[in-house]
């Protein structure tokens, strides 16, 4: 009978319920994508560093660690000399350059980023159909690179490293086969990627590529110590700088804390803000119904219901605006992750939002708990309202 | 003669700022069971303050209230509040049914409050509503009733829990004179069918009916006039047939 009384309060004023049931939700949806964006960067960047089982990153000394462009010379020996310590169990050479490939049934050319790496050791794609490199004169792709050019797997294509649109001249141009498609980890969506031999792309590159490379990543013995090695190189050669994953974490963590701060703040502004529609909602409710209330008191309805029916209404506010809110935080953010994965530079994989029904969950909790919390002070003054003056009171209204 | 009600020299002072106001200053009255109490008086001398606090709706500022053998003014919150469910039933002059509620639900409200099993709580509440003459009404809601059909409710609802004492409020007050008749019938019946009945009233038709008519005024009784004597064959106990 109560509850029955509760939901007619609800239902009497659908039109402001449904009101504040958005209201709520736009809050809730706000609360999950802040939740969403607070762990999602740092677990997918630790994602993909970790999913190529390096430790240490070498690079250019003096260039940052994603800086395409710069290589260091001597690559063969700095490897084998990696290679030797007792402490160092892998070490794969990449270097990255660009690709030019004449589009199948016409005479326009495509660019995209080639990857010259060793593919007993390399971490940076998975092939999804055909094989991997078995040979110099082979390239695995990706699915962008294929729609962009109109190959297939097994076609046989002429491509090269430089062109020069004004005189449509290739330069280090080579014939290869496509053996297989992959997905790189590390690439921007959209970008038409392809990874060759280490040896193929050097020599495709002539002079300015001999024997160099962009990054060297180095896995250590299990165990070892990966601050002392990482100490090591850079002591040992001044050409390259090394970075550990961990520390790479560490970096972009520093970086990310305020993103996080961010969304802690955006997300304590959402629950405020979830808490402050439904006890407003809640005290215009009970204002409303102040006489009713009254009359029931009267009559002996204990103090006890009318607090949970006060509070039932909060409950069932902030309840489906959390319901609400969940798909509308999940098709916000994901709508957002496609916007900012679309900015140039980052890897496809790469999520600003992950869902996380543990994390999702306690937040809508959270935001739950604000509604009732939000119901318990109007329900408090409307159990202990003094019941002849208020009957009075309503009477002269 | 059962004592349903003994009041003992009840105060009532509104602290209000500058001069405090004295609305009851020592009521004393005995209702025994089986009576038809009105309380007339002019506007403002403490008929409706006193009935509230006769009904546990407020607190004295000194005396004791006894209704069936408890001390009303003792009472905590709770068990004032238990009081209110199941020792007394309230008629108020505005009807103030539940708006969103049915009248059969607005008859079963107090029985739920006091856990009526629900099969038991409709019955009586159809019973109720064909006592008072609202068979056919059950499943309207207030705004669907006339006034007098609302009163009637809500006399039916006060019933629900079969109070000792029917405390009423100017049940006649907001009704006009062929409807205010039908609620007197109403109340004359209870009366005749064993509830005891205390009524404040500026109604003269309703004065006429009870069996007993006090004269408040400034707060204190003034005159205490029995029209009508209890049968000889009163029913023993406080408790209300219906
Ligand atoms: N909450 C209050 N605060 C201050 N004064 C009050 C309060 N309630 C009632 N009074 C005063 O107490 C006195 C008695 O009021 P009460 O309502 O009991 O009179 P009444 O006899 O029922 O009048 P009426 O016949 O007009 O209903 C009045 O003077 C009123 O102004
Ligand atoms: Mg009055």
């Amino acid at each position: 009978m109560i509850w029955r009384l509760a939901a007619a309060t609800l239902l009497r004023r659908r039109a402001r319920t449904a009101l504040t049931v958005a209201g709520v939700a736009v809050a809730a949806a706000m609360l999950l994508d802040m939740v969403m964006l607070g762990s999602g960067m740092r677990e997918s960047f630790r994602g993909f560093v970790e999913q190529q089982g390096f430790q240490l990153r070498l690079t250019p000394r003096g260039t940052m660690p994603f800086d395409s462009e710069a290589t260091v010379g001597g690559a063969a020996r700095l490897a084998d000399s990696l290679r030797a310590a007792p402490d160092i169990v892998a070490v794969a050479p990449l270097l990255g350059t660009k690709l030019f490939t004449p589009r199948a049934g016409d005479d326009s050319v495509v660019a995209g980023f080639l990857l010259g790496l060793d593919p007993a050791t390399q971490g940076d794609y998975v092939v999804v159909e055909g094989r991997d490199l078995a040979a110099d004169d082979e390239l695995v792709v990706n699915a962008n690179w294929l729609a962009a050019t109109g190959r297939r797997i097994g076609d046989t294509v002429r491509v090269a490293q430089g062109y020069e649109p004004q005189v449509r001249r290739f330069r280090g141009a080579r014939t290869l086969r496509v053996v297989g498609r992959a997905r790189f980890v590390m690439l921007a969506g959209g970008e038409r990627a392809a990874a060759v031999p280490l040896a193929t792309a050097q020599a495709m590159g002539g002079e300015t590529t001999r024997d160099r490379v962009s990054v060297l990543l180095v896995a250590t013995r299990p165990g070892a110590d990966v601050e002392a090695v990482r100490a090591r190189i850079e002591a040992g050669e001044p050409r390259v700088s090394a970075l550990s994953t961990a520390a790479a974490l560490k970096f972009v963590d520093e970086r990310l804390s305020y993103f996080r701060q961010l969304a802690f703040i955006l997300a304590s502004v959402s629950l405020a803000v979830g808490f402050l529609l439904v006890s407003t909602l809640v005290t215009v409710s009970v204002n409303e119904r102040i006489g009713e209330i009254a009359v029931m008191r009267a009559i002996g309805v204990a103090r006890g219901r009318i607090v949970a029916q006060v509070m039932g209404e909060g409950l069932v506010l902030s309840l489906a605006g959390a319901g609400l809110g969940l798909g509308l935080g999940l098709v916000t953010a994901h709508w957002l992750n496609g916007i900012l994965a679309a900015f140039p530079g980052l890897p496809a994989a790469f999520d600003f939002f992950r869902f996380e029904p543990s994390a999702a969950l306690r937040a809508l909790g959270l935001l739950v708990l604000c509604g009732l919390a939000a119901g318990a002070w109007p329900a408090w003054r409307a159990a202990t309202l003094p019941i002849a003056r208020t009957l009075r009171e309503e009477a002269v209204a | 003669m059962t004592l349903v009600l003994s009041a003992r020299d009840v105060r009532r002072d509104y602290p209000v700022a500058g001069t405090p106001v004295h609305a009851v200053r020592g009521i004393s009255l005995d209702v025994h069971a089986g009576e038809w109490v009105a309380i007339v008086g002019p506007s403002g001398c403490g008929k409706s303050t006193l009935l509230n606090l006769l009904g546990a709706i407020d607190r004295p500022s000194a005396g004791s209230i006894t209704i069936a053998g408890r001390d009303v003014a003792r009472l905590g919150d709770a068990e004032a509040t238990r009081f209110r469910l199941t020792g007394v039933g309230f008629v108020f002059q505005r009807f103030y049914l539940m708006p969103t509620l049915t009248a059969a639900e607005n008859v079963e409200l107090p029985m739920a409050e006091a856990k009526v099993p629900r099969v038991e709580r409709e019955a009586r509440a159809r019973e109720l509503l064909g006592y008072v003459g609202l068979a056919g009404r059950a499943d309207h809601r207030p705004f669907q009733l006339s006034g007098g059909e609302q009163q009637r409710v809500a006399i039916a609802r006060a019933l629900a829990n079969r109070p000792a004492l029917l405390l009423a409020d100017e049940p006649t007050g907001e009704l006009d004179a062929r409807t205010g008749t039908e609620v007197i019938a109403l109340l004359d019946r209870l009366n005749r069918d064993g509830t005891t009945i205390v009524t404040v009233t500026h109604d003269e038709e309703l004065a006429q009916a009870a069996r007993r008519v006090v004269h408040v005024r400034d707060g204190a009784i003034v005159d205490d006039v029995v029209r009508r004597p209890l049968p000889p064959a009163a029913p023993a106990d406080g408790a209300a047939r219906r």
